[in-house]
């Protein structure tokens, strides 16, 4: 089964790039993937940039309407994901536990529904 | 019930099967006999019959679909593994920390204890559609999140014990306190919890919590006959008749958790079980070992930081060293707004105020108790305390 681990994390609390608490969560992050990769476990895995860089769109009445900014204003922002194939739920909890992200903020798991006729 | 969920791989499948399995029984063993096994009668019968279903839910798929998933219901006599492993695989499903805690309870006394919708929505005070409702909300959850249908590893097991033996906890609590009903407790809920515990203890026999908590619903349960009087008031455990005890339970329960104990793991089930043996195994309130009792208080504050085992803590010091050392222990916490809601901390203040002779505050902490809307029984106990508080002749003396 396919999970998605969505991350996230409190932009404003995040470290600014180039500083050395920058480079340990980038680290730390290397570290995880990788063993998720060896694990045979990961599918794709990439850190977004900032919700300020957001669009969203909607069509409405054949309309295109672009708003500026993200979805909805949360108090932690999406920031990046991990999408994992695992035998069950506990495995891939399992692996969602290792994400640096877990220990500064929160990781949702989602399981990923499978379309008939795609893989 | 746990041997067909892992056969079919489908908890809301399994339960329907199953259901209908026992309807066809009925019907089948009264002109036909009961057959040879009727275990595995009931096994097969429900499987063959989710099995249909399968096949009828396949045909809608795509055709290859269906193929692999009758592929995958292919009888496979060599797959039926222990019936244990299955019922241990059905407890664990049902209180998987991924689901709310309770409905993990609702869920087992559905799918492990075999309680109807009904029954349950009257425990959680809440209407048979509503639970319902949350019921198959779960079971959807379990099967699109594929929570898996099996024995945790070991390196897993302590974790997810916990999450088991808490959904057994909080059964039994709901039974001895039972605050959604008139009655002060609900016996039936009381008796399954302590079936549940000596199944996982059946299971688990290595696990000392398991055997510390079946000895805490043993001997909390022992003293349920002397706890409510002829009226059906309650009754205080220092006022109680311990004869009416029941001594075989308490026996043992009082065996269980020294083995328990033995093994030198402790855990607060443990710790709890020997409180309850303290209280159980005493002749009377004043013979207690309350200097034991509040060591061990002591101790469960270690595992569990919470106001409601240092309100306890606060009782057994006042039967140590006098109401007032405990009563210092109470007021400290008075202000934690985690308690604003909670009568027995307001019970206990009353209880320790009035043996100091201080009478009117008494009287106030039982009112703010019953401003709490505290269950029925508990209410008229309340009721009845101000009462003798506040009587002229009696002078307040209790």
């Amino acid at each position: 089964m396919r999970y998605l681990c969505l991350l996230y994390v409190a932009e404003d609390t995040a470290p600014a790039p180039g500083t050395p608490e920058s480079d340990e969560v980038r680290g730390a992050n290397v570290a995880a993937t990788g063993a998720m990769a060896r694990a045979g476990v990961l599918v794709d895995s990439a850190p977004l940039h900032p919700v300020r860089s957001a669009t969203t769109l909607r069509v409405r009445e054949g309309e295109t309407l672009l708003t500026d900014g993200p979805f909805a204003e949360l108090k932690e922002q999406l920031g990046g994901y991990y999408l994992l194939e695992c035998a069950d739920l506990d495995e891939a909890l399992r692996w969602a536990a290792t994400i640096p992200a877990a220990r500064s903020g929160s990781v949702e798991v989602r399981p990923v529904m499978k379309v008939e006729g795609r893989t | 019930m746990a041997t067909v969920t892992r056969l079919v791989g489908d908890l809301e499948v399994a339960e329907d099967a199953v259901q209908e399995a026992c309807a066809a029984a009925v019907v089948k063993w009264r002109t036909g006999g009961i057959p040879a096994n009727p275990g595995a009668w009931l096994v097969g019968t429900a499987r063959h019959k989710a099995l249909d279903w399968q096949r009828r839910e396949a045909r809608r798929l795509l055709k290859e679909e269906a193929a692999v998933r009758e592929r995958q219901g292919a009888y496979k006599p060599s797959r039926v593994g222990p019936v244990a492993d299955d019922q241990l695989a059905l407890i664990f499903l049902c209180c998987h920390p991924a689901l709310d805690v309770a409905v993990q309870v609702a869920l087992t006394l559905r799918s492990v204890c075999g309680l109807t919708t009904g029954e349950i929505a009257a425990v959680f005070l809440t209407s048979e559609a509503t639970m319902a409702q949350r019921l198959v909300r779960a079971k959807r959850k379990i099967r699109e999140a594929g929570i898996p249908f099996r024995v945790p590893r070991a390196e897993a097991l302590a974790d997810r014990l916990s999450a088991v033996l808490r959904v057994v906890y909080l059964v039994f609590t709901e039974g001895h306190r039972a605050s959604a009903s008139k009655e002060l407790v609900r016996p039936e809920l009381c008796e399954e919890a302590i079936r549940l515990a000596r199944v996982l203890r059946d299971l688990l026999p290595m696990e000392p919590e398991v055997t510390g908590l079946l000895a805490l619903l043993l001997l909390v349960d022992a003293r349920r006959p002397g706890r409510i009087d002829a009226t059906g008031g309650l009754v205080l455990l220092e006022d109680q008749d311990r004869r009416l005890w029941d001594h075989a339970k308490i026996a043992e329960g009082a065996t269980l958790i020294e083995h328990a104990l033995s093994a030198r793991r402790g855990g607060p089930y443990q710790i709890q079980a020997a409180i309850a043996a303290c209280h159980s195994t005493a002749p009377s309130a004043a013979a207690t070992d309350w200097d034991e009792i509040a060591a061990l208080y002591g101790e469960l504050v270690r595992y569990e930081p919470t106001p409601v085992v240092e309100a306890n803590r606060a009782i057994a010091v006042a039967m140590v060293e006098g109401p007032a050392a405990g009563l210092v222990i109470l007021d400290a916490m008075a202000g934690d707004p985690r308690l604003a809601r909670w009568p027995p901390l307001q019970v206990g203040r009353a209880d320790l105020l009035s043996r100091l002779g201080r009478h009117s505050e008494a009287v106030e902490a039982y009112r703010a108790a019953l401003s709490m809307e505290p269950p029925q029984v508990e209410r008229a106990f309340i009721t009845s305390r101000i009462r003798q508080l506040t009587a002229p002749e009696s002078g307040g003396e209790l």
